[in-house]
């Protein structure tokens, strides 16, 4: 049943450049896709790019080592403040454009890598909910992090960064919106083909082995430690590109934006989605961008009763999502990305398919004294090979 | 010297709440291997419960049982129509269709009482009684901790000495061998849920008075804290949470009234993490408790 379908775009590429090939498409496309939206609209976009970073991090860090963190917002805030302070510090330096943006983007990837790095290491001899419950204590204590360390952090007001205008050469083509969605395409395009690339590598494979079963990993001469850390690194760095990302968008960075909700919201994006799958961790961003906004255009329309509106703000998306989530884990837990998959499957079990007959017909094959010599007739039975890619 | 009596005192009246509600993270663990994460919420819903009957009533009494009934019934609830359908291939599944619960919860609770804090009054009086020109506990810190303790005691004998206890510790220690021998595994599993949100509900009415009031968010942090104190404790020992949550109050007192209150989630934090990386099962943890 674990037949291989064969993909429609490109059947001639596989393997690494296949993965390149179709992100280097997609990011074109994206790119251009920014010319078709008003301003808002692109906010909304390169929004919805940097929450992907993380949301693709904290995707393949559930679905592929079944470690659960909810303290991805953490993450994202340590990214931001990376980037802030040494945005900062390069334009009292006098260096601007480009290369500024770079260097704080780099910094802010490293800091949320070094606090992935400590977390992952105290993560590798957790279990489930016991890393559940430190990513969690860690998010609370963001606010008290930086309110402790104000000279730093300044508090609640947070840090504000200087104003990345257009280039010059690109000013008379696009809006400063368009602009921010276009450096937030293409960091979140370099930042999910690294994990597509992980995904489907030897490390991927490794994840998937510790998730299933550590003991018979380890036996197997998988480093199930080393395996947990690097995964949870891996996706603290994508976390820390998304809110490097959004610090870039929205020029400032401050603990109201990375709250506890903020970090749940990225588990039901990634868990919507599909967990460890990417084109799902991208749809996930996209509805915890646009569901809050239409939920509050919707309620804005209706001509509600104030007192009931301001109720109704915030709350209702929260209780959209949260619904939406336990929906999803007990009858979907493939979220949308299993859907599709499904879908695929029961359009192309519609036809004939050869391999599929080829099996069915094994049992019965014209020569039955090769088979019965055979020692090993499993290991030629494909039903019974153990799927690997889910 | 007054000052550092105080907090040790006011820790300790504080540390038995977090020691309660830990408690109820312990019974859930123990009778179905999951921490749930929408405790915090439940035991809010089953506080608002009880602030609503008081406020009918006059009665603080009858609003205190109000809201332990309101809390069993929630755990009842929660386990029939949403944890006993959680897909059970990964263990995760449960833990995330808790946050989804606590997100629905809250935003339920914003939607109908709005987002400001409520006052609850306290019972008894909380000015603190001097001994010896000392301040030390006031009369409601004192009722917090009788009606902590015996709750646990009464607890321990309810799970060592009789029939029911022996019924729930086997059901959540060997659920194939106790269903052979005909004890009744889901039933047990409901009615470990149902003690358990109970505990938690009581464990937020007594924190409450003490805090800013009531309010959507107003058991999150109690949530981390009494996490805390589970992790620390060992999430298999009753025992455990009953020394881990004194332990975590007096360091919060001490924290708070050294550093200030904003520190207080830096402390927990540090506390958490030295605690993992010693000892990843907790204090107190049994061996066997690692694999779970």
């Amino acid at each position: 049943m674990n037949r291989r379908l064969r993909p429609r775009l490109f059947p001639g590429l596989t393997g690494m450049p296949r993965v390149l090939t179709i992100a280097a498409l997609l990011t074109v496309l994206a790119l251009g896709g920014t010319f078709l939206l008003d301003p808002f609209r692109n906010f909304q976009l390169g929004t919805a790019a940097a929450y992907f970073c993380a949301v693709a991090g904290l995707s393949l860090l559930i679905g592929l080592s079944g470690q659960l963190s909810l303290g991805h917002a953490a993450l994202m805030a340590a990214g931001g403040y990376g980037y802030a302070l040494t945005s900062n510090a390069l334009t009292d330096a006098g260096v601007d454009g480009v290369l500024r943006f770079v260097v704080s983007l780099v910094a802010g990837v490293a800091i949320a890598c070094l606090l992935g790095l400590l977390l992952g290491l105290a993560a590798a001899r957790l279990h489930g909910p016991y890393l559940a419950g430190l990513t969690l204590a860690l998010v609370v204590a963001v606010p008290a992090i930086t309110s402790v360390w104000s000279g730093v952090f300044r508090g609640d007001q947070g840090l504000q960064t200087a104003y990345n205008p257009v280039p010059t050469a690109l000013e008379r083509l696009i809006a400063l919106e368009q602009w921010q969605a276009w450096v937030a395409i293409i960091v979140a395009s370099v930042v999910v083909t690294a994990l597509a690339l992980v995904r489907r590598g030897a490390l991927g494979l490794r994840m998937r082995a510790v998730r299933d079963d550590e003991t018979a990993a380890r036996l197997n001469g998988v480093p199930a430690r080393r395996v947990k850390v690097t995964a949870f690194t891996l996706s603290a760095a994508a976390a820390g590109a998304g809110g490097a990302v959004l610090c870039f968008i929205t020029q400032s960075v401050g603990p109201g934006g990375y709250t506890l909700a903020f970090s749940l919201l990225l588990v039901v994006a990634a868990v919507l989605g599909g967990l460890g799958s990417i084109g799902g961790a991208a749809i996930g961003s996209v509805v915890i961008v646009v569901l809050p906004w239409a939920l509050g255009a919707g309620a804005g329309a209706l001509d509600l009763p104030r007192e009931l509106e301001q109720r109704l703000s915030g709350n209702l998306s929260l209780l959209v999502f949260g619904a939406l989530l336990i929906v999803v884990m007990i009858l979907r837990p493939d979220g949308v990305a299993g859907l599709a998959g499904t879908l695929r499957r029961r359009r192309a079990g519609s036809v004939p398919a050869p391999a599929g007959s080829a099996s069915t017909a094994g049992p019965d094959s014209p020569l039955p004294s090769a088979a019965a010599a055979s020692d090993a007739p499993e290991s030629s039975d494909p039903s019974r090979t153990i799927p690997i890619e889910r | 010297m007054d000052r550092l009596a105080f907090l040790l005192a006011t820790g300790l009246a504080r540390g038995a709440i977090f020691a309660l509600f830990a408690l109820s993270l312990v019974l859930i663990w123990r009778a179905a291997r999951i921490i749930n994460f929408a405790q915090g919420a439940m035991a809010l819903v089953a506080t608002y419960l009880a602030f609503a009957v008081t406020a009918l009533t006059g009665s603080y009494a009858a609003g205190l049982a109000a809201g332990v009934l309101g809390g069993a019934a929630m755990g009842f609830v929660v386990e029939r129509g949403l944890m006993r359908h959680a897909p059970h291939r990964s263990p995760l599944a449960g833990i995330i269709i808790a946050i989804g619960l606590v997100m629905v919860l809250q935003s339920l609770l914003g939607i109908f009482f709005g987002p400001q804090y409520r006052p609850m009054a306290a019972p008894f009086d909380e000015t603190p009684i001097f001994v010896g020109g000392v301040p030390l506990l006031s009369p409601y810190d004192l009722f917090v901790l009788v009606v902590a303790l015996s709750v646990m005691g009464i607890l321990a004998l309810l799970f060592t000495r009789t029939s029911l206890g022996l019924q729930l510790r086997a059901s959540a220690f060997a659920p194939e061998v106790s269903r052979l021998l005909g004890v009744r595994v889901d039933r047990m599993v409901t009615i470990g849920w149902m003690l358990s949100a109970a505990v938690a509900a009581l464990a937020a009415l007594l924190l409450i008075p003490t805090e800013l009031g009531l309010n959507p968010h107003s058991t999150d942090v109690l949530f981390v804290y009494a996490f805390t104190v589970a992790v620390v404790g060992g999430l298999d020992s009753p025992v455990g949470a009953l020394l881990g949550g004194l332990t975590v109050g007096v360091v919060m007192s001490l924290v708070t009234g050294y550093l200030g209150s904003t520190v207080a989630p830096i402390g927990v934090l540090v506390l958490l993490v030295a605690v993992l990386l010693v000892k990843p099962g907790g204090v107190f943890s049994m061996r066997q408790a690692r694999t779970a």
